[in-house]
């Protein structure tokens, strides 16, 4: 067992460590020496903390002694670049934060920390969690542990791509457009985009203020569980963090979709959808209905506007979020600048990335007068109709599944020169993000060895409903194997 | 107003007031930045670090819809933040979290009195939003110019209390910023000194032909650190404009600011900040619900304010109308005043002469704040009270005043450790009446023309003051005194 400790769940893992089988300084290391063995080749990591890894493991096994049972203590995790970590430098894959060392922690990353789990690393993510591919990272492109030619997904194609290939247990990503659960369906792992609210977004670097959400990335549903109770509930440092009260979900989970009315919407499944993509997604569902589910066709009208109604929001939120990188404060600056005016100009040409100055342009745009009411003021009355439309479908269906994304994984490069099919790549994870929804991505299958993933959405705060629902195909789908042969040729 | 010259002046203001707070807007430093180091009163979030986030603080509002309700705005039920965003070194975000349209206070009007007429000046709202970082321009060390930044100020509580275009003379932009410091004052909701900076007005002013529309172009005046610079620098723009007129020219849109050494308003350098500001809600903070049960709450705890006290001075207690507007300036001169009146019982208009002159020149003196009152209210009525039966003359009073403020004793203690009646003519004049009332033989041989009689008259007097009196002044009073007597 001790040669592939780096394989286990979270869940098993922490049974090995209570049981004595294992320590977290066993398990910690296996998973570092994963992370040496593979990384070059996934890409997956910013930053790797061996050592503070190892000391928290030394901890993490000290505190089992004095009868600690969390079911993180001693679990090695890897964080999303874009939260801040105490005394760990933080870039959010942008070159303008290059040097950043943030001295507070994001408030799920002290809650990591609380209950005990071992942070192994930073993860690589497209420049400011802008990117559906992973190929706008400042530093280096992630590459698929499934295919290393193809892309994980994006943005947060590091975690995804750490957790598929082993190295780590679980990870934190955040998703603002689908930024957990399209990688998690490209890499095929379990992907949670909380309720927005669930969880503190303190010390989440804002990219689009009012979507933005972390979540976790698992190898499978009951981890993302473990995970989710973890970092949950009320944050007086989150003004719009939520009040209501974190069940333990991992408990909650009873492998039954008896009775649970699954709602198809003829819109996730049209034009653009890859047939075999579409053709895994409704097996899995059936799948479901076998098992005494009920499907029930529902229509979501305004799903093909989510797109353009993202696209002006996100953007306007990430102009104003961004302004502040600037060089006076932190990260990249210009010393030779001769007066502010030409040191911000300086360092914002040098330090954000195409992608990222594409964004601030269309959100500046979309927020000047003159342009307001046309772009950011309709787009938000369009994301009310879209909301509207969940809340209609909720009143007859619990959950509603559809395809994460509408692709498996694309080729490295082969949208890079098109942003408009770029962005398509989250047109159906979009809708759930700008309604403030629970969605989880979790794997249903594959095309030509490319994973598929099972999107199902649940109204806000049902996450405990959206879990069940997930394990339960979890358990009836057959065993998910692990992408051994491409990361470890 | 039409000026003689034939133009009519519209003035608005836009006043800044920091907020009485112990923390800042949106975290939990302290806001007492006026007595720190620079750059020691800051946190990850005042200082707009990457990941962080605001949350409101309550108080702020509360004092923010106190200030509407003095103001007779309406307090909406729902409110919201905005980004404003803007591009500049003292912003720590690059943009400011602030209310466009949806503001706390909505609404309202300041009663003023200029020359000498009594106006409503209309308020359109009332917002909150944070200030700035503090820039100082200086020459650094290899002679270049250089900018430092203090960080301390960013995102302490900032009220912006906007007037309608009301405004009709300097006299009249001047008598509203005294009026609004004043209720500011006496709400408690700030300092409202200006030259710390914690109120601020700058103004907008356009100057047009009375026979032509009022047009859209105005000039915004900046940097006046004092109510005479908002008045100079309202006068100087008066004349400025009427001369582009004469002059055959159009007022131009523009900033200026008002520079004090030179006494004129210079253009301020804004092409480069040409502003659309970008509003949008701030995503950060959900939208505000002010319930009713908080303004009627809020409504309920409003302190008195400086028109209902001055009605209350004038017309109840006979006060002299200008004493009372003096007296009102002062928030705390003015409650201590109450007091003393309602403790000693005596007029009330003696006693406001009383405070704003003796009590004023003493604090003054002393370079003292009413705030730092050293005489308890009980003892000021008690030092009246001992004027009023006449055991103290009023150079008396003054005397023993000085020394309740030099030693913060009662002035009972003072009177008996000094005796009293030392040299106090009125109080000598009445014992020598009572010795002389008892011993009518004495005075009946002083008549007799027995000179010696008042040596023992005065004896008596010297007892009753337990020798304390000056014997030839009491001599002096006791012939007066006879010599009136005697004309029975």
């Amino acid at each position: 067992m001790s040669d592939d400790l780096f394989r286990l769940t979270v869940t098993e893992a922490s049974s090995a460590l209570e049981a004595g089988d294992i320590s977290s300084v066993d398990l910690t290391g296996s998973v570092l020496d994963r992370i040496d063995a593979v990384d070059a080749r996934t890409g997956a990591f910013l930053l790797v903390t061996a050592d503070a890894a190892i000391d928290q493991a030394r901890e993490a096994d000290a505190r089992r002694k004095t009868g600690d049972a969390n079911p993180l203590l001693g679990i090695p995790l890897a964080i999303k670049d874009v939260l801040c970590t105490d005394g760990v430098a933080t870039t959010c894959a942008s070159r303008i934060l290059e040097g950043f060392v943030p001295p507070y922690d994001a408030t799920v990353v002290a809650r990591l920390k609380a209950a005990g789990a071992v942070l192994v690393g930073k993860t690589n993510m497209d420049e400011f969690a802008m990117g559906s591919s992973n190929e706008n990272s400042g530093y280096h492109p992630v590459r698929n542990p499934w295919d290393l030619s193809r892309v994980p997904g994006g943005s947060s194609g590091g975690s995804a791509a750490a957790v598929a290939a082993d190295e780590c247990l679980a990870a934190l990503g955040s998703d603002t457009g689908g930024s957990v659960r399209q990688p998690a369906a490209l890499c095929g792992c379990v992907g949670l985009k909380p309720t927005y609210g669930r969880v503190s977004r303190f010390g989440l670097v804002a990219f689009a203020s009012s979507l933005d959400q972390v979540g976790p990335l698992a190898k499978s549903v009951r981890d993302a569980a473990v995970l989710l109770s973890a970092i949950s509930g009320h944050d007086s440092r989150d003004a719009t963090s939520l009040p209501e009260p974190v069940p333990d979900y991992a408990a909650m989970l009873d492998g039954s979709v008896e009775g649970l009315r699954i709602g198809v919407a003829p819109e996730y499944f049209g034009e653009g959808i890859d047939a075999g993509v579409s053709a895994a997604v409704r097996e899995a569902i059936g799948v479901l209905e076998t098992n005494g589910a009920e499907l029930r066709e529902i229509t979501l009208p305004h799903t093909e506007y989510a797109l353009p109604v993202y696209y002006v929001i996100a953007p306007s939120e990430a102009s104003a979020n961004l302004a502040r990188y600037n060089g006076v404060k932190y990260g990249l600056s210009d010393p030779q600048a001769v007066d502010v005016d030409e040191m911000m100009a300086t360092v914002r040409a040098r330090g954000f990335g195409a992608e990222v100055k594409r964004r601030i342009m269309l959100g500046t745009f979309a927020l000047s007068s003159g342009y307001y009411d046309a772009y950011y003021l309709r787009a938000q009355k369009i994301r009310t109709l879209i909301k509207q439309d969940f809340d209609t479908a909720f009143e007859s269906v619990d959950v509603i599944a559809a395809p994460t994304s509408p692709t498996t994984a694309f080729d490295l490069g082969g949208r890079t020169a098109d942003p408009l099919a770029m962005y398509r790549a989250d047109v159906l994870t979009l809708p759930a993000s700008l309604a403030g929804l629970a969605a989880v991505s979790v794997p249903c299958g594959f095309v030509d060895g490319l994973p598929v993933g099972l999107q199902l959405i649940a109204p806000p705060l049902h996450e405990a409903r959206l879990l069940r629902a997930a394990d339960a195909y979890e358990r009836l789908r057959p065993a998910w194997p692990a992408p051994r042969q491409a990361v470890e040729a | 107003m039409t000026l003689d010259s034939g133009y009519r002046v519209v003035i608005g203001l836009e006043t800044h007031v920091q907020l009485k707070t112990a923390s800042k807007m949106f975290c939990r430093t302290s806001a007492a930045y006026a007595s720190a180091p620079p750059n020691t009163l800051v946190c990850p979030i005042c200082l707009g670090m990457p990941g962080v986030l605001p949350v409101i603080n309550a108080k702020a509002v509360d004092l923010t819809i106190m200030t509407g309700l003095a103001l007779h705005s309406e307090i909406p039920p729902h409110a919201k933040f905005d980004r404003k965003n803007y591009a500049y070194p003292d912003l720590m975000k690059w943009y400011q979290i602030s209310q466009y349209d949806l503001p706390l206070c909505v609404g309202g009007w300041l009663e003023i009195n200029a020359d000498g007429e009594t106006r409503r000046i209309n308020i359109t709202r009332v917002h909150l939003e944070e200030d700035t970082a503090k820039l100082t321009h200086v020459v650094g060390e290899d002679g270049q110019p250089a900018s430092l930044i203090d960080v301390n100020r960013s995102g302490v509580p900032l009220m912006e209390i906007v007037s309608e275009p009301d405004i009709t003379s300097a006299a009249e932009a001047m008598a509203y910023g005294l009026k609004l410091r004043n209720i500011l004052r006496w709400l408690g909701v700030s300092t409202a000194n200006m030259q710390d900076g914690a109120l601020r007005i700058d103004a907008n002013i356009s100057v047009w032909p009375s026979d032509a529309e009022i047009g859209n172009a105005k000039v915004e005046v900046k940097n006046m650190n004092s109510f005479r610079a908002l008045g100079q620098a309202l006068d100087f723009e008066i004349e400025r404009q009427i001369a582009l007129y004469e002059r055959g020219e159009r007022l131009v849109q523009e900033t200026r600011g008002w520079d004090e050494t030179a006494s004129r308003t210079v253009p301020q350098r804004t092409k480069e900040y040409a502003h659309d500001y970008r509003y949008f809600p701030e995503p950060d903070l959900p939208p505000l619900i002010i319930t009713r049960e908080r303004v009627e709450g809020l409504t309920a705890r409003m302190p008195v304010l400086p028109d209902a006290v001055r009605q209350r001075l004038v017309g109840e207690l006979g006060v002299a109308p200008t004493d009372a507007d003096e007296l009102i300036e002062d928030r705390d001169l003015t409650a201590y005043t109450l007091d003393v009146v309602e403790r000693h019982g005596g007029p009330a208009a003696e006693v406001v002469t009383w405070v704003l002159q003796d009590v004023r020149r003493l604090l003054n003196a002393r370079e003292l704040d009413s705030h730092d009152m050293p005489i308890a209210a009980a003892s000021m009525a008690q030092l009246l009270d001992l004027r009023a039966k006449g055991d103290l003359s009023s150079t008396m009073a003054g005397t023993v005043l000085e020394e309740m403020f030099a030693t913060g004793k009662s002035p009972d203690e003072i009177v008996s450790a000094r005796g009293r009646q030392i040299s106090d003519t009125d109080a000598l004049v009445e014992i020598a009446r009572e010795v002389m009332a008892a011993n009518p033989q004495a005075v009946a041989d002083y008549h007799a023309g027995k000179d010696r009689a008042i040596q023992f008259l005065m004896g008596q007097v010297m007892r009753r003051t337990r020798g304390q009196a000056n014997p030839g002044k009491v001599t002096e009073l006791l012939r007066v005194e006879l010599a009136d007597d005697g004309g029975e």
